[in-house]
């Protein structure tokens, strides 16, 4: 079996008191997408974040493509907190999309993708325009291209934030219910975006979502989060038809009768 | 004496008072930034310094602080066997903008500060540096936010201009006094120069609504 992309070894996360990861062990396997459901403050948005960098970790140790992602070695070999030099080397893996979308409000859209590439990893800018002009073809948003997020909808703007992501091309994509804060009707154009990279791309994706419908069609694994922990994880006709805790059992029926 | 008799005096001063406001209003506004940032900044000696600036130039008189720039400063560089005699409108430019950049520093570290976290995260995310986060992601959203209180301590600054006149720079209040002791003609002169004032601080008033609007375009609407 392949090395695992994505470890989380014993992590513990709180804040003051309140335990919010509780010694997890994680995995998720490169080209994986893996869907992490569970009731609110069970865990499941730290975990994008502690992988985001937003987040740093109280004990153990998170592992991204084969490096320690909050830590380097000394000159003995010894594990110690990371610097940012070490940082930004990991987050180049990553891209994120956020529950509020996040876009930049005083830069049109293309600008908004393009930013990153040519400040940050130094890409001319009519090279970045292009990519730009492709991802907005991908996400069907060509036509918006000058247009500043205020002017687009909810779920155009997620889509741009998808964009904007894919940009700096990632190893691995982190959505953290990109659909919560959308309008029911925007919903759709969302998911078909991700769920189109699903299907493409090779991307490792780690998705947090209450779309159960959506978690099962491009999922190869959904992962309960209970109480900072993984409770229960399964394929998803497994775990959505034939869940074994009674807490998964719970939480389904509850997000089922809700809709 | 006729009234259009004193215009061409207090013209003169008015002037002075255009080209004081002018200076420090920029020499101001650039201390602002400096020292607004400077309270944000991760390091400690540069945040002790902004602090340290900030609190001294807000916590002491203007009056005062333009004294000490104009009397005391060249006896203490005596004592050093330095020459620190300001002329009299370097010193009165200083001590305006000290004290203006002083304010205009809180002004612009709360505007920073109010720059939602989410696009501080956003921009992380995208592995901006500190540094291009702050230039090209936070400041471009924050200026417009500061845009109405920057009006305020250009006013406020014009208006402190007067005080100028005590270390003998000949402003719009010097000339009034000037005059007044000439002619006793308090009345017309001191109403002549307070609608002068006024008349400034209009024009003043609209060029930094003007310069609000410019900068709103960064804020594009969005919010």
């Amino acid at each position: 079996m392949t090395e695992p992309i994505i470890k989380f070894d014993k992590v513990v996360k709180r804040f003051d008191s309140f335990v919010v990861l509780d010694e997890l062990d994680f995995e998720v396997r490169p080209g994986e997408k893996v869907t992490i459901i569970g009731p609110s403050g069970s865990g499941k948005s730290t975990v994008l974040r502690v992988l985001m960098t937003l987040e740093p970790i109280s004990e153990g140790v998170v592992y991204v493509d084969g490096d320690t992602l909050w830590h380097e070695k000394d000159a003995n070999g010894r594990l110690r907190p990371a610097g940012e030099g070490h940082l930004r080397r990991m987050r180049e893996k990553l891209g994120m999309v956020f529950q509020q979308f996040n876009l930049f409000p005083h830069m049109t859209v293309r600008r908004n993708i393009t930013e990153a590439p040519t400040q940050v990893l130094g890409i001319p800018r009519a090279e970045a325009r292009e990519r730009a002009d492709d991802l907005l073809d991908m996400v069907g948003l060509r036509e918006h291209a000058d247009k500043y997020p205020h002017q687009l909808s909810g779920g155009q703007q997620q889509r741009v934030g998808i964009a904007r992501a894919l940009a700096m091309r990632p190893k691995i994509m982190l959505f953290d219910e990109p659909t919560s804060a959308l309008d029911p009707e925007l919903v759709g154009e969302v998911l078909n975006v991700i769920r189109r990279l699903a299907e493409e791309h090779d991307l490792t994706m780690l998705l947090v979502t209450h779309e159960m419908n959506f978690a099962q069609q491009i999922s190869d694994r959904v992962c309960f989060f209970d109480r900072g922990k993984v409770l229960e994880q399964a394929p998803p006709e497994e775990l959505f038809t034939d869940p074994k805790q009674e807490r998964t059992r719970a939480f389904l029926k509850a997000v089922l009768e809700s809709n | 004496m006729d009234w259009t008799a004193y215009l061409n005096p207090l013209m003169q001063g008015a002037w002075v008072t255009i080209q004081l406001t002018f200076y420090s209003t920029i020499l101001g506004a650039i201390l602002s930034f400096a020292a607004g940032i400077g309270k944000t900044s991760t390091n400690l000696a540069v945040r002790s310094l902004a602090v340290t600036y900030i609190e001294v130039f807000r916590g002491t008189s203007l009056l005062v602080q333009l004294f000490w720039l104009y009397f005391a400063l060249p006896v203490a560089g005596q004592a050093l066997g330095i020459d620190l005699r300001l002329p009299p409108v370097v010193a009165g430019v200083l001590a305006l903008s000290l004290n203006i950049g002083a304010y205009g520093a809180e002004v612009v570290r709360g505007a920073i500060e109010a720059v939602s976290r989410d696009q501080y995260e956003a921009a992380k995310a995208l592995n901006f540096t500190p540094r291009k986060t702050l230039w090209r992601i936070a400041l471009p959203q924050a200026i417009p936010e500061m845009m109405p209180s920057f009006g305020n301590l250009a006013i406020q600054n014009l208006k402190d201009t007067a005080l100028v006149s005590l270390i003998s720079l000949s402003d719009l209040a010097f000339r009034a006094e000037q005059l007044r002791n000439f002619t006793q003609d308090s009345t017309t002169i001191y109403t002549m120069a307070l609608f002068m004032y006024f008349g400034l601080a209009l024009v003043l008033t609209a060029m930094m609504k003007m310069l609000e609007f410019y900068v709103g375009r960064w804020r594009a609407g969005g919010r």
